[in-house]
């Protein structure tokens, strides 16, 4: 090896961009878009920290007297909310994987020149109304349908219904509808970056995987999936993310027992004149709880590879 | 293309470039003769590239002049200096085509009429049919000629050429350089063409400057360069030599003797860089013989005896030998296919060479400095 | 009996595929079949009688089209404004140095990792605490939809520049373009797809948002509010007749963009 290893150049270097000069172009360009988002969003975050602690009224004003009793309020008044939303997002997150690895891979090895078209139906429903959408399920499972006939006759119900998952019959409004509605609504965000790693794969990764004595199982397990979990992970951020505080879902396709907490925060803000302390106090709950699993999960799966 | 009499030389003074603590460019002291084919030589990280950005404009000095017969750039924007570049990579507009591609400098200066210069230009270039065609339907080779094009139309006072043939195949890379030196041969104008590849800076320019670690080894003709290189490191970079380190024992009549391992050597004092001392004989591989065990070598020629053939790679128009020495050394030998007999591995051989043919050199440098250079810029 | 074996093992990924493309796609035919609906009841869930009723008359509620209205109205300037100020951020960090990168990326990357409820209820929280709570309504949506878009912007924008080859902008300025023209010649147009996409995105994200816009609308109703809240008194088959038109406008832009390379690779 050569010593005369020179230092890369920084891009900005590379790029002739002007240099050491005080040049305020750049924070020109900055400046809309970062106000907006310290305005819009950073400083609302802040304020409502400081929000979810006030007490007061309407009238009087709201004043900062540290009251951690919105926290510990909300904790012991929506648990059962609490908990709903996160069994059901990880629920979702992980059945989405399952179900999304398997799309992905197909189209990203068989898919052939047809790729790019089955890639593009997968995210085509997002452009149209989800909300629509989920009214669709409304009708394909309701209690009268094909497809519940059906599950009666082959007595899915009623493994369902003893495993808790349903109620008698009913497929609908219960816990099993809510996660169903959820993964169909989440599945494109996990299939999306699931297909991007994949399809950077070489395929005659799998040709020398199954020539150095690996089975087709084995191949999978010690070549491809090692080099698709930057795309597990990002799919199951991408699809957990917006789960945990969905609540249309729950609305929609549940009942008044499969409650989450971002329906709780929605009436408390809307409907309850003196609730939006409270509403606060459960999105900074909301976030923060979210963020501690994030990095949680981001930590493990960096460290030991998830498995 | 009249108005380039009225310009001079290239001139860098000083010319010095830092990245943070790493120095790239080493106060460059550089004249380059108007008219002539330049190429700046190294192994990649000397320096050679980041001198050119600071001759087109896209790299400020940190130190140092540089001036375009009487006017000074140094401090001129890229757009509006006399000087265009053949990018490594061509850099075509992938968005524009052929035509739009070479008409782009010309517009931008806001020439109004561009058909008949950009018709002629890519005549020149032999690319007329394919003016309408998108740079990506092109080969390595057209794209080429289309980034020589583009540059050439603006009639620049010096055209940059950064490893312009760098990702072309050898056999299309032989015959751009012998068409690149017929377009400079024909418009007369200076290049300055960057290179990591000897063989293309020896065929292409009339002067050479070997660099390294931020500054110019040697400068010269490619014969000067290669037949009384000034350091080890273009002894080994530029080809292959045989180093042998030795010490001055006398001198007599222009030849300088020298004894290496107990051999005398003679070395003729005109081709030494020192007269006394320490110092590092050589001689190129081509211009040694071989001959069997301890045969008599006649005068007038140096010759290394007892060496061991260890390997022997017959490759029709030469063998390629090499031949461990008594004092542990491996020198290589290139001998003519005259149909002479070939030794095998394990033959007892003396090397010998015409003694007007060896070399002097400072014993006080690193006598393997570019060798492995030049294997890895090979690749 | 190892070859049906064999043949069950080599297509059950296939099938699998094929079943999950079902459950992706069926309530898109539904949404499509029930605009040909005829209700009987004020709720389009079950089949009652073929009719071209909803798509004669899509403006049968005059509520619905005007939050249509609305909804395309605040997804324009959404993608107007989001698109604008995420590329010029792109921009700025692919093109420059600036003190705060750090900062920057935290700042970008939280509203993508934040929930939509949350940065809704904080949103509003922060209106009601300044510009009280009657200053909820078009402006307010507009900031909130900006403010979730502009990350996804920026992200794209700034894959599309990092994918240029920077030489590309060396070889403008070498041939006598200067910085504005650079931009203007060959930056913008090689940029142009990835802003083109921003766009869609912004646009996407906007039209079909719920969660933050009920928190953000005071009193405006967009059309996701209108489908959310109908879900409660009635559904009529107009509502399928908006989102199987959305769905067609979408798939004839998928066969615009993709046929051609399809049939380009089928002649090679």
């Amino acid at each position: 090896m050569t010593t005369l290893t020179e230092a890369p150049p920084k891009a900005s270097e590379v790029l002739g961009a002007p240099k050491k000069k005080r040049n305020l172009l750049p924070y020109l360009l900055l400046a809309p878009g970062v106000l907006w988002l310290v305005v819009f969003f950073l400083i609302p975050i802040i304020t409502a920290i400081s929000a979810s602690i006030q007490t007061g009224s309407l009238d009087m004003g709201f004043k900062v007297t540290w009251n951690w009793a919105n926290y510990s309020s909300t904790f012991s008044t929506y648990n059962t909310e609490i908990i709903h939303s996160l069994i059901y997002s990880i629920a979702c997150t992980v059945i989405c994987l399952l179900l999304g690895y398997p799309l992905a891979y197909f189209i990203a090895f068989r898919g052939g020149k047809w790729k790019n078209l089955l890639m593009a139906l997968v995210i085509a429903p997002a452009f149209t109304s989800f909300l629509i959408r989920t009214i669709a399920w409304e009708t394909i499972l309701s209690d009268h349908g094909t497809v519940v006939r059906i599950m009666i006759d082959l007595r899915i119900t009623n493994l369902m219904d003893h495993l808790g998952l349903i109620t008698g019959n009913h497929v609908l409004n219960s816990p099993f509808s809510v996660v169903f509605g959820m993964v169909y609504n989440f599945l494109p965000f996990t299939v999306l970056p699931l297909y991007t790693s994949l399809e950077k794969i070489d395929p005659r990764l799998h040709e020398a995987g199954r020539d150095l004595y690996c089975s087709g199982y084995r191949t999978w397990r010690y070549v491809t999936w090692p080099l698709s979990l930057p795309g597990v992970i990002a799919g199951t951020l991408l699809t957990f993310i917006p789960a945990v505080g969905d609540y249309v879902n729950a609305y929609m396709l549940g009942s008044p027992n499969t409650q989450v907490i971002g329906q709780v925060i929605e009436n408390e803000a809307l409907r309850d004149v003196f609730g939006y302390p409270i509403a606060s106090a459960m999105g900074v709950i909301l976030t923060f709880g979210t963020l501690l699993i994030v990095l949680a999960y981001v930590k493990k799966a960096g460290s030991e590879d998830l498995l | 293309m009249n108005t380039l009499e009225a310009v001079g030389d290239l001139r860098l003074t000083g010319l010095t470039k830092r990245f943070g603590s790493f120095t790239a460019v080493d106060d460059l002291d550089l004249t380059i003769p108007q008219g002539s084919f330049f190429a700046l030589l190294g192994a990649s990280g000397c320096g050679k590239t980041t001198t050119l950005r600071m001759v087109s404009g896209l790299e400020d000095p940190t130190a140092g002049r540089i001036y375009i017969g009487d006017t000074e750039v140094t401090s001129t924007k890229p757009y509006k200096r006399p000087v265009n570049t053949v990018f490594q990579n061509y850099a075509l507009f992938p968005h524009l085509n052929i035509y739009d591609n070479v008409a782009f400098g010309l517009r931008r200066r806001g020439v109004k009429d561009v058909k008949k210069q950009v018709d002629d230009i890519l005549a020149l270039v032999e690319l007329a049919h394919l003016a309408k065609r998108k740079p990506t339907q092109l080969s390595g080779g057209q794209q080429q000629r289309v980034a020589v094009a583009r540059a050439l139309i603006n009639q620049p006072q010096v055209l940059l050429l950064d490893e312009p043939l760098g990702a072309l195949d050898l056999k299309l890379r032989r015959q751009m350089q012998i068409e690149l030196k017929r377009i400079q041969t024909e418009v007369g104008l200076t290049f300055v063409h960057v290179t990591h590849d000897q063989e293309e800076a020896m065929t292409m320019a009339d002067t050479i400057a070997v660099m390294s670690a931020g500054r110019i080894e040697q400068l010269g003709s490619p014969e000067e360069l290669y037949e009384n290189p000034a350091t080890t490191f273009v002894a080994n970079f530029l080809g292959q030599s045989n180093l042998v380190a030795g010490t001055v024992t006398g001198k007599e009549d222009g030849v300088i003797t020298v004894d290496t391992h107990g051999v005398r050597i003679a070395l003729p004092e005109s081709r030494s860089r020192v007269e006394s001392g320490a110092v590092i004989v050589g001689v190129r591989p081509e211009k040694v013989e071989l001959a069997a065990g301890n045969a008599a070598i006649e005068s007038g020629r140096n010759a290394l005896p007892g060496g061991v053939v260890t390997d022997a790679s017959f490759i029709g128009v030469s063998t390629q030998y090499l031949v461990k020495m008594p004092w542990g050394q491996e020198l290589s030998v290139f001998e003519q296919n005259t149909g002479k007999e070939i030794y095998r591995p394990g033959a007892e051989v003396t090397l010998h060479w015409d003694a007007t043919q060896t070399f002097g050199l400072d014993g006080s440098q690193d006598i393997e400095a570019g060798a492995e250079i030049d294997d890895e810029a090979a690749k | 009996m190892t070859k049906t074996f064999d043949w069950i093992k080599a297509h059950t990924l296939g099938f699998v595929a094929i079943l999950i493309f079902v459950f992706l796609i069926a309530p898109n035919a539904v949404m499509l079949l029930f605009s040909f609906n005829q209700p009987a009841n004020k709720y389009n869930f079950v089949w009652h009688k073929f009719s071209l009723n909803a798509w004669k008359n899509p403006c049968a509620s005059a509520d619905m089209c005007s939050s249509i209205k609305l909804s395309i109205t605040i997804a324009i300037i959404t993608m107007i404004l989001a698109t604008a100020l995420g590329t010029m951020v792109a921009f700025a960090m692919m093109r420059y140095r600036f003190q705060g990168r750090t900062f920057l990326n935290v700042l970008l990357f939280l509203p993508m990792a934040a929930p939509e409820v949350t940065m809704g209820i904080t949103l509003m929280t922060f209106f009601y605490n300044t510009t009280g709570s009657n200053s909820l309504g078009f402006d307010t949506i507009i900031i909130a939809h900006v403010m979730f878009s502009l990350s996804y912007v920026v992200v794209t924008v700034k894959a599309r520049l990092a994918g240029m080859d920077p030489t590309l902008e060396n070889a403008a300025a070498d041939l006598y373009a200067t910085p504005f023209q650079t931009f203007r010649r060959v930056t913008l147009p090689l940029v142009m797809p990835g802003i083109l996409a921003a766009a869609l995105l912004s646009f996407a994200l906007s039209i079909d948002d719920y969660i933050i816009t009920v928190l953000t609308a005071g009193n405006e109703v967009t059309f996701p509010m209108y489908v959310y809240s109908s879900f409660q008194h009635s559904v009529p088959a107009q509502i399928d007749v908006i989102g199987s038109t959305m769905l067609l406008i979408t798939l004839a832009g998928i066969t615009f963009a993709q046929v051609p390379q399809i049939i380009k690779t089928r002649k090679a």
